[in-house]
């Protein structure tokens, strides 16, 4: 062999040598490297999209099945034609995005206020040891605590008005968004902190460049979940103050069919309520995860 | 011949520098609380030199990792001093590639330039080159999980690399990889090394390993750790294992290391 032989001067390997090595190495590489290939559009519509439509359409045919048999009488269940003129009804007189609109921003608003809030006392939370043996326990009890609770505490507070309605939907959505990142950075591995260490990304560059996008999983979790107690805190609060200076939001809405007796109106309202959720759900929050774990080759196709 | 003690003349590319690029003196860690005490290393003393390749071989429990992890100051001696000039924090590289699954390959490189100190225009084109360095000129928009065992240990080397530091820290960093792999790999760092004159403290069980990359081999007892013997190697690189005196002292040094853990059956 060939080996043996020294190639004169020391720690210098001979150009051939070199390109052998760069030539087993890009072997190798090849070898082992994975490619992940998308789904092509065909699939994601008969694997993604069909079944929902099957499940929603099969809800709204027994429905008007239990409608037709008179299960109930007509003003108690109102069948899917009389919500669908309910809503029509609202588009008609312009008040349905009004409606929507107002209930929207202020979840919108409410929930990007208690990520200022919740992101910063996560952090506290979890990097402060006293901190987390003082407010940890609380913060995670806050989160079973129905935010509905709040709702008199808070009109005795701030009376009928916005800040009232905020001030539960913080009181709601705050302790789900710093649990996820309490629960985010618990999780991440001892290693990468130690790599930022080495690299020098210590003090606040630690924290936005290695704690923070390492976090990023859990801290995304808190955050649907807090958008999902932002809504419902929302809803809660809506239905039991209303007031001209409050404005309709669908909670009014809810309570004004319930005053009503209208039972196509209070159905209308809970499916516009759910439609958002859902909305926010996919439009939002599925993405930003999908995108994140499919970074990180986190997201197993199937 | 390969067993010389030789002096201060490394065989290897000499910078020019001043003094050690790390000097570990007296060095002692104990773990545990008062009481229950566990003597995890015991008067350690090593000198890098500039430009130097030292592996630090031992079986588990000899603290060649905890040392490690002092030297990059992730952690503080119990007794005596490390001195790292410059005031550079050195490089450490993991067993585990240890990259940011949430960033690029290029992008994770950037990352450690951007904590040199480095400006946004120069990131883009240090990075290619380091990329480039280690064979991964392609690599840059590649994501951590796109790229094999192998490839994200050379994108580690090249974020390393890219703390343009003195010393570089190494704690089994192939010790996870494929037998094709890690030789491949090893003749990779010796060129690099070659090119960068950079001073590696390398750290392993693996004698081979040891005995083909470096210049100086330092064993180490275990529990607690204490250097037990000291092997200057002069045979050129490039080496190969099946080389008649790499081959020869591997098994001297093999010997000497079984030799050690023998002795922990007795009591």
């Amino acid at each position: 062999m060939a080996s043996t032989e020294t190639t004169g001067k020391t720690g210098t390997a001979g150009g051939e040598d070199s390109a052998g090595l760069a030539g087993l190495e890009a072997g190798l590489d090849a070898l082992d490297t994975r490619t992940t290939a998308r789904t092509p559009l065909r699939q994601v519509l008969l694997h993604k999209v069909l079944p929902p439509i099957i499940a929603v359409a099969l809800v709204v045919a027994v429905w008007q099945l239990l409608y037709v048999l008179e299960v109930k009488p007509d003003y108690q269940l109102p069948g899917p034609g009389q919500v669908w003129d309910a809503l029509a009804d609202q588009w008609y007189e312009g008040t349905l995005f009004d409606v929507i609109w107002t209930s929207l921003s202020r979840g919108v608003l409410g929930f990007l206020i208690a990520i200022a809030i919740g992101t910063p006392l996560g952090l506290i939370v979890a990097k402060v040891p006293f901190v987390r043996a003082a407010i940890g326990p609380i913060l995670t009890g806050l989160q079973s605590l129905p935010s509905v609770a709040w709702v008199p505490a808070a009109i005795i507070w701030f009376g009928l008005t916005p800040s009232m309605i905020y001030a539960v939907v913080l009181l709601g959505a705050v302790p789900s968004i710093a649990n996820g990142l309490v629960s985010g950075i618990g999780q991440i591995p001892p290693l990468y902190l130690r790599a930022g260490q080495v690299i020098g990304a210590t003090g606040l560059h630690g924290v936005r460049h290695v704690l923070l996008p390492a976090a990023l999983p859990g801290y995304l979790a808190g955050l649907k979940q807090g958008w999902a107690f932002s809504w419902r805190s929302l809803m809660a609060a809506e239905i039991i103050a209303t007031s001209p200076d409050l404005g309709v939001g669908l909670g009014q809405l809810l309570e004004t069919g319930r005053g009503y007796q209208d039972m196509a109106i209070v159905l209308n309202a809970i499916l516009l309520i759910l439609v958002v959720g859902v909305a926010i759900e996919l439009l939002v929050f599925g993405p930003l995860e999908r995108r994140v774990l499919r970074n990180r080759g986190l997201l197993v196709a199937r | 011949m390969s067993t010389a003690i030789t002096d201060d003349a490394p065989a290897g590319p000499a910078q020019a520098g001043d003094g050690p690029a790390a000097r570990i003196t007296h060095v002692s860690k104990t773990f545990g609380r008062p009481g229950e005490q566990l003597l995890v290393l015991d008067d350690v003393t090593v000198d890098v030199a500039p430009g130097e390749f030292v592996t630090l071989l031992g079986a588990s429990g000899c603290g060649k990792s905890t040392l490690l992890n002092l030297v990059a100051g992730l952690d503080a001696p119990s007794a005596g001093t490390i001195e790292v000039p410059g005031g550079q924090r050195p490089a450490l590289m993991f067993q585990e590639h240890a990259l940011f699954p949430w960033l690029t390959a290029g992008k994770n490189i950037e990352l450690a330039l951007k904590m040199r100190g480095l400006a946004k225009a120069e990131r883009r084109t240090e990075a290619e080159r380091l990329l480039e360095l280690v064979r991964l000129g392609g690599a840059y928009g590649k994501r951590v999980h796109e790229l094999s065992g192998g490839m994200r240990q050379r994108v580690a080397l090249a974020r390393s690399l890219a703390q343009d530091s003195r010393l570089l820290l190494m704690d089994e960093p192939f010790a996870a990889l494929d037998a094709i792999t890690r030789d491949v790999l090893h003749d990779e760092l010796t060129r690099i090394w070659t090119e960068t004159k950079v001073s590696v403290l390398f750290v392993t069980h693996n004698v081979r390993e040891a005995v083909k990359l470096a210049q100086r081999v330092i064993l180490m007892s275990s529990r607690p750790g204490r250097i037990a013997r000291e092997w200057t190697i002069d045979i050129p690189q490039p080496r190969r294992i099946e080389d008649t005196d790499v081959a020869n002292l591997s098994l001297e040094i093999t010997e000497e290391l079984r030799g050690e853990i023998r002795r922990h059956g007795k009591h």
